[in-house]
């Protein structure tokens, strides 16, 4: 079969990339591979594990899963766009405070799955959290810590839209 | 894994869409949300020539009461069941049954429609659909067909679906007042398939009998059942305990479970009797109103 190619267009952290992709290529690939976006993990490639999730228009979904073509003209963000102008992201930093990770092989799928959840939802009980990243496995922490540092997030991010920054 | 090569369409009509299907014959087939052609062609247990991504055609994706029924695209996410405010108040069968699919991310991606084509008798949305008595609606070269949901599942991964048709919608009839759903199901662990689901929807009559019942069965056959025995046992009659467990009885003789790595076939017909009395109490309890 010849080999087809399709031109795709993504923005990515903000910036807008146009490539030309074999249809088979997976999102995670042409993130780590073509973009150098080494951030986003494969922990498992079957769709279990949650590693490699990212944000496709604003929903969190396992990139590992995701044809690059199925993400044509679509805005993605990675754990490498979370940070703004060197500062961590409330996410990040509560990671950082509450030992949210170990190995820090789970981290950036947990976090860009935090992130949409407390989009939807800003003030999360702790059962909303476990069910949120219940798409996410975790072989070191015990996910105690991991519930915490979005705790921690999810304050400060209430406390920074109140004070309207 | 990489999936092995293929060619790609992202049609922008069903028209065209329709074309493709029919220009490349069984060697091509409809992308939904990939979360289970993806995962399958990974592992090479499929290897079609021309994927088809309906994400680009019109009209897929709305969820809306009309006629008596709420329809619902065949692109409908998951999670735009779970967060839609009617689904939620009116539909709890179907709530129940979206929220126990998968995990988030899975959610964010898999469709109603791609959950019902694929044919899998793990997939939770089948026996919901048989117990609401849903329609599904398929469009191909000779028009379109209205095809009960109860008649769709022919065997092992395989619907009534031809090669050269699209779903692109399901109906789901509007419960009268007085009705209940609940959806049952018993898993390893958050994101496994059911070792055994049940979904049961039923409606009361003004003297407390009961006017419909629907029941369906997940995982415990080589397709999704609907219990027609349990629920002939039902119909017109008071929901007593011993009738409701009569049929409960009557679900765990009629499916045919294998014994696998979710649990032996014993096990697996004891929880199906279980799983309809606690889904058949809880539909109740909403049909009384308790909610
Ligand atoms: C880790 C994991 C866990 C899961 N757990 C569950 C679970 O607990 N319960 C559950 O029910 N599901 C589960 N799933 C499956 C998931 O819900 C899938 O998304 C769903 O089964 C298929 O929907 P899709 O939109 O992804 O379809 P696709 O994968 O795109 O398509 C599936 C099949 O249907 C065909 N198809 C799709 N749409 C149409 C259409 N409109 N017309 C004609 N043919 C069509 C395709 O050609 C293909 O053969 C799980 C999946 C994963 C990866
Ligand atoms: S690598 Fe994608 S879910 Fe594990
Ligand atoms: S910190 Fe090691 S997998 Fe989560």
């Amino acid at each position: 079969m010849a080999k087809q190619t399709v031109t795709v267009t993504l923005t990515v952290n903000g910036e807008t990339h146009t490539a030309e992709v074999e249809p088979r290529l997976l999102l995670v690939h042409f993130l780590r591979e073509h973009l150098n976006l080494t951030g986003t993990h494969i922990g498992c490639d079957t769709t279990h594990c949650g590693a490699c999730t990212v944000l496709m228009n604003g929903r969190a979904v396992k990139s590992c899963t995701v044809l690059t073509v199925q993400a044509d003209g679509a805005t993605i963000k990675t754990i490498e766009g979370m940070a703004e102008n060197g500062k961590m992201h409330p996410l990040q930093e509560g990671f950082h405070v509450e030992h949210g990770l170990q190995c820090g092989y789970c981290t950036p799928g947990m976090i860009m799955r935090a992130a949409e959840l407390l989009a939807k939802n800003p003030d999360p009980t702790e059962d909303e959290i476990r069910w949120g990243i219940s798409g996410n496995l975790c072989r070191c922490t015990g996910y105690v810590n991991i519930v915490k540092a979005i705790q921690y997030a999810a304050r400060k991010l209430r406390e920074q839209a109140a004070a309207g920054s | 894994m990489i999936p092995p090569p293929f060619t790609y369409a992202a049609p922008t009509s069903l028209e065209e869409a329709l074309a493709l299907l029919q220009q490349h014959g069984p060697m091509a087939k409809i992308l939904a949300g990939g979360h289970s052609l993806l995962p399958m062609m990974k592992l090479r247990l499929l290897e079609p020539e021309v994927l088809i991504d309906l994400r680009r055609v019109p009209g897929l994706a709305d969820i809306r009461e009309e006629n008596g029924y709420l329809h619902l695209g065949a692109m409908v996410r998951e999670v735009e069941l779970e967060e839609h405010p009617l689904i939620r108040a009116k539909y709890p069968l179907l709530y129940e049954t979206t929220r126990w699919i998968a995990d988030p991310q899975v959610r964010n991606m898999g469709t109603v429609g791609g959950n019902l084509a694929h044919g899998d008798p793990g997939n939770d949305h089948p026996a919901t659909m048989m117990a609401y008595d849903a329609q599904l609606v398929v469009v191909g070269p000779r028009g379109e067909r209205v095809i009960p949901a109860r008649e769709f599942f022919l065997d092992f991964y395989t619907t009534a679906l031809e090669p050269d048709e699209i779903l692109t919608a399901i109906r789901i009839p509007t419960p009268p007042p007085r009705s209940g759903g609940a959806y049952e199901k018993l898993e390893r662990k958050v994101g496994d398939y059911a070792t055994a689901a049940v979904a049961v929807q039923l409606s009361l009559a003004e003297d407390g009998t009961l006017s419909y019942v629907g029941i369906g069965l997940t995982n415990v056959a080589h397709v999704p059942l609907f219990a027609a025995r349990s629920c002939a046992h039902l119909q017109g009659q008071r929901p007593t305990p011993e009738r409701i467990d009569e049929a409960a009885q009557m679900a765990s003789e009629d499916c045919n479970p294998r014994s696998d790595l979710r649990g032996s076939a014993e096990y697996k017909r004891a929880m199906v009797r279980e799983l309809t009395r606690r889904a058949f109490r809880r539909a109740l309890e909403r049909a009384q109103g308790g909610q």
